[in-house]
């Protein structure tokens, strides 16, 4: 067995709380130097150009990226061959948010009590997802999720019978529901197949691949393409503002389902896209 | 969409609001006061008690914000505008206390849009996620009023040169309709 120190994933995700909260992706900026360029909206070429700017400000370590520094979501992948030794693993990781959020100045966005809503103060609890591996290593990636684009996300069990059509359908529905709503050019994370629960998870999942990295699967990367084009003939645009750029990318995740079932989850992801990753 | 910016000062007299139309784009300077869910909870509740409000909306701009913690030596942390809709049940009571402008990103119901008609007032856009660019328009940032809900407390912020977009006007122009159509391929 491999020994990780329990206090060395606290300071793994400290660290990547805050690198994740000021200093945004090559990929997203990439991107949105990339719709840019092809964004035809004198509106939407705008925005583009503040939020390009904005990453530029965020970057310099003063101002996080977006003032909702998110709900932390952290992601283990976890080596069959790792023991935690020095305390508990989930408390390690939510010790590390708190300091994190404490020590970057990042905005505490999480109440105990959904009915109550009396707020934690450290952004603690984390959603936290493990995943066993063989290796004997710990990936850790932190997602910072922003509330106003999660909570223009949408999952439906649609029956088999629906099809492709049915799953294009609910995702180009759900973005031009939502998109005004979810700080556009959106990033579209969906799940099709699995079950209730497991659709949405792989939702998510679908929001950590580099931007614009097709899927792997030549028919899954097809369904990708498919749906980017009819989302962006909504002409939402960057903010709603009018454009050609109402999504940077959508990635797909499947899952095999159950006979009886076509499960389709969309997570709405913002521009301020924050994931970071360290492997223990 | 008229394509030139103008300087607007908030609060707002009765003339700029009637003269702004949706899609035009505005520079503020003045006073806003920033207020989300919980703080919209307890204004309203005021009211409905028929109690004193913290502060006096006549003419006054609120921004929807809860920004993040300001660093030692900063003004504000970052302060970019939260979801408008989630305050949609709350505003008739604080247009009828004479509130003339809202800021913040996304939609508002069909509902807002037909009171803001009823009480002569107007909505702003501003851009959801610019929230390090945003902070740099915000000269000054005081505590008001329910200090003990944090991010969500009331804040009165001085702005200067603070960009937003007018979305919904006096007349129920939607700005965002107008602007999905043109590029609409649907
Ligand atoms: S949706 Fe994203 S960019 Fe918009 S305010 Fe929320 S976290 Fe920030």
């Amino acid at each position: 067995m491999r020994q990780i120190e329990a206090r060395h994933i606290t300071e793994a995700v400290e660290r990547l709380c805050v690198e994740a909260n000021y200093v945004l992706g090559d990929d997203l900026v990439e991107a949105l130097k990339g719709a840019l360029e092809r964004e035809e909206s004198p509106s939407g070429r705008d925005v583009l150009s503040q939020l390009i700017d904005n990453a530029r400000v965020s970057g310099e370590g003063q101002y996080p990226a977006c003032q909702d520094t998110g709900f932390t979501i952290v992601f283990l992948e976890m080596g069959q061959g790792v023991q935690v030794i020095g305390g508990d693993l989930y408390q390690a990781i939510n010790s590390g948010v708190a300091r994190g959020y404490k020590k970057g100045y990042l905005r505490a966005s999480i109440v105990k009590d959904p009915l109550k809503r009396v707020n934690t103060g450290d952004n603690t609890p984390a959603v936290i997802h493990t995943e066993l591996r063989t290796g004997d290593r710990l990936k850790i990636t932190v997602m910072a999720k922003g509330g106003g684009c999660e909570n223009m996300s949408r999952s439906a069990m649609l029956t088999p019978a629906m099809g492709k059509q049915g799953v294009v359908n609910f995702v180009v529905d759900t973005v031009r529901r939502g998109a005004v709503n979810a700080c556009p050019p959106v990033i579209v994370g969906v799940g099709v197949g699995g079950t209730f629960d497991e659709c949405a998870l792989i939702s998510k999942k679908a929001l950590l691949r580099p931007i614009g990295s097709p899927h792997h699967d030549p028919a899954t990367a097809g369904l990708e393409k498919e749906l980017l084009e009819e989302i962006n003939n909504l002409g939402i645009g960057p903010q709603g503002l009018g454009g050609r750029i109402t999504a940077l990318t959508v990635h797909v995740e499947k899952y095999p389902c159950h006979i009886a079932s076509l499960p389709v989850a969309v997570n709405m992801e913002c521009h301020s896209h924050r994931v970071k990753t360290a492997t223990l | 969409m008229p394509e030139e910016i103008i300087h607007i000062k908030a609060p707002m007299d009765e003339k700029t609001v009637l003269g702004l139309r949706a899609g035009q784009k505005v520079l503020f300077d003045g006073v806003f006061y920033t207020a989300r869910d919980s703080s919209h909870k307890r204004l309203v509740e005021l009211i409905e008690q028929g109690k004193p409000l913290p502060i006096d909306l006549q003419g006054q701009v609120i921004y929807y914000v809860g920004p993040t913690p300001a660093r030692p030596g900063q003004v504000i942390g970052s302060a970019g505008p939260t979801t408008s809709s989630r305050m949609d049940p709350y505003m008739e009571p604080l247009y009828k206390k004479g509130l003339k402008g809202t800021v913040g990103k996304g939609e508002r119901s069909q509902e807002v849009i037909d009171l803001m008609k009823r009480y002569k007032a107007v909505h702003f856009s501003n851009i959801g996620g610019a929230a390090a660019l945003i902070a740099k328009s915000i000269r000054k940032c005081d505590m008001i009023a329910f200090e003990d809900l944090g991010t969500e407390a009331i804040h009165r912020l001085e702005v200067e040169d603070f960009f937003a977009i007018v979305a919904y006007d006096t007349l129920g122009n939607d700005m965002y309709k107008e602007a999905i159509k043109i590029y609409s391929r649907q």
